[in-house]
């Protein structure tokens, strides 16, 4: 069987035969709005892939998508190799979306009992409230929960099946610290029973603390997909604004920049390196005034990704 | 490695009829369960029948009679039949346009649970809930109004009302995907509450104007009121076949019009 994998291995053929989710030139409209345009995204095996982006972005309607929850406009969507809507692959998956209201009535032993039973080999009982941490909350009913505690419920219902592919949509929103913390344990531990899952997030933190793999998403569309180091790496450049009487195609050309951008009176520009920009900046254009050369931290470069939709403070969905 | 032979070899597990049979039984367990321990529910589906029985029925009304009939027996029928409508239609269309504005049934969508599960549930709910309805205005009428009826009899008009449950839980599912969460109960009561005075179920039939009388042949609580009326002895003219007629005819078209609802979902986002 390894002989047989090392030579997948190299004919090349081995991101398929292990892709477990996949979106292929994916087309998604609500109307007008294109809430994601061409996106091609593979979940392997085995993996932890980060869906990151602004809130509108798309995140949640490509985990929608993989559910199978609605059909893509254009484009295909495939689950271990089939249709996301084959009921023998629901039982192989389990999904945490927002929720604005569940049955507040039922306690949390309750609604987990329920769930259990769609599944073929659900978890114990008391396995999935001690890794979604609800063991004293059993006899709670869900109208009686916080927010976070909320989140942990819907988590050990996305748990509760034992299920191979797991898809988190903004799994700690709400959490305090502690709880964030204690769900990507939960996480983790998933991850090295050899469970693959997709988490989407707008926090850079949470993406490179648990995933091995980030997809950046931004109005509907992949900007950038790598590790967490090379997403980094590839966000980590500086911030140079001014007010220039330059145009945008000659600012494009100096060595160094990769983006250019108009904002109100001044431009945004990314460069790799400040100082060699700056300095063609200054001598090309004397009456340049405004100049700010700013650097930070992750959250930062994430935003410099991202940077339209926040500012055009798309926060729909 | 053990991730890899987990995710080629295509597992195609077939669920076994006794664990789907275990997912309904649950499902209609915890569905019951929920809407007993919501007071809005329990307190406007089961105390409104209940309320005017005792009022109009043993309190005010007691000796006098409808058409032959006691107007304690006469009273059963058709506030039952007004207690099922209201079971029926807030036990389906309250919950579920709730669960589909809110984004509960998309996790529900999202796990392998049988979409017609969770429908079933709410029917049979509703069911059972209409069941309580008839037997605890079977038992006030017993033991404070006198009614009195052979076993046989009290078995058809408790079968006659809670399969007059279907319709209105069609109904129910109908204006449950085209009702938003907040709007469901007004549009309900805004359906339930004359179509319940226009059957005759709040003021006998007879009693009503001409131009209300003629509205009524197209209602089906009027269908349903006629019914039950016919098991204790004091019916209508019309044959019980055409009423089940009408109630079936009722119940496909608003079967119809959910399932246009349930297609129309799958393919759009809510919330």
């Amino acid at each position: 069987m390894i002989a047989a994998m090392e030579h997948r291995r190299s004919t090349d053929s081995v991101s398929t035969d292990f892709t477990v989710a996949s979106l292929e030139g994916v087309n998604k409209n609500y109307g007008e709005v294109r809430a994601l345009r061409g996106v091609n995204f593979q979940v392997r095996a085995g993996e932890v892939v980060a869906l990151l982006g602004p809130n509108g972005a798309g995140k949640t309607t490509a985990v929608k998508l993989l559910l199978g929850l609605m059909p893509p406009n254009a484009g295909r969507v495939r689950v271990f190799g089939g249709d996301p809507t084959n009921p023998a692959n629901r039982t192989r998956t389990g999904a945490m979306l927002q929720v604005g209201r569940v049955p507040e009535t039922l306690r949390v032993r309750e609604h987990i009992d329920l769930f259990s039973t769609y599944y073929q080999n659900p978890m114990p009982a008391e396995k999935i409230l001690a890794a979604a941490g609800l063991e004293k909350l059993r006899d709670r009913k869900f109208g009686e929960l916080s927010g976070g505690q909320w989140q942990r419920v819907l988590f050990a219902l996305a748990i509760c099946g034992d299920p191979d592919l797991l898809f988190l949509d903004e799994p700690t929103v709400g959490l305090d610290v502690e709880a964030r913390r204690l769900l990507w344990d939960e996480i983790r531990h998933l991850v090295g029973r050899g469970k693959t899952v997709l988490l989407t997030t707008h926090y850079l933190q949470e993406a490179d603390a648990l995933a091995d793999r980030i997809a950046v998403i931004n109005k509907g569309e992949i900007i950038a997909e790598g590790t967490p180091a090379e997403i980094k790496a590839r966000t980590s450049g500086k911030r140079i604004r001014c007010i220039t009487t330059l145009d945008l195609q000659r600012l494009r050309q100096i060595a160094g920049v990769t983006e250019v951008k108009e904002d109100r009176e001044a431009v945004d520009i990314h460069a790799r390196e400040a100082e060699s920009v700056v300095r063609e900046l200054l001598a090309c254009d004397a009456t340049l005034s405004g100049l700010e050369v700013t650097s930070g931290g992750l959250e930062d470069a994430f935003l410099a990704l991202t940077q339209d939709t926040v500012r055009n403070g798309d926060r729909s969905n | 490695m053990s991730t890899a032979t987990m995710v080629l070899s295509n597992i195609r597990s077939e669920r076994s009829p006794q664990h789907t049979a275990r997912i309904y039984v649950k499902e209609a367990k915890y569905e019951f369960l929920k809407n007993l321990r919501l007071r809005v529910y329990t307190a406007s589906v089961l105390s409104f029948p209940l309320m005017f029985y005792v009022l109009f029925g043993l309190v005010l009304n007691a000796k006098e009679a409808i058409g032959g009939l006691r107007v304690p027996t006469y009273l059963i029928a058709t506030y039952g039949t007004f207690g099922v409508m209201g079971a029926s239609l807030f036990g389906t269309a309250a919950g579920l346009a709730s669960d589909r504005g809110l984004g509960w049934l998309q996790v529900k969508r999202a796990s392998p649970m049988p979409p017609f599960a969770y429908f079933t549930a709410k029917v049979v709910t509703s069911m059972i809930f209409s069941t309580i309805i008839v037997l605890a205005l079977f038992a006030l009428g017993l033991i404070f109004g006198g009614v009195r009826m052979p076993v046989a009899e009290f078995a058809r008009l408790l079968g006659t009302l809670v399969a007059g449950s279907l319709p209105f839980s069609a109904m129910g599912l109908a204006i449950g995907y085209f009702a938003g969460p907040n709007s469901a109960p007004p549009t309900i009561n805004l359906i339930y509450l004359p179509m319940s005075f226009c059957s005759g179920l709040w003021v006998p039939f007879m009693f009503l104007p001409k131009v209300v009388r003629q509205i009524a042949l197209v209602l089906p609580p009027y269908h349903l009121s006629q019914l039950a009326l016919g098991v204790v002895g004091a019916g209508g003219h019309e044959s019980n076949a055409a009423h089940w007629e009408v109630l079936l005819a009722f119940t496909m078209i608003c079967l119809g019009v959910a399932r246009i609802g349930f297609q129309r979902d799958q393919g759009k986002l809510y919330g």
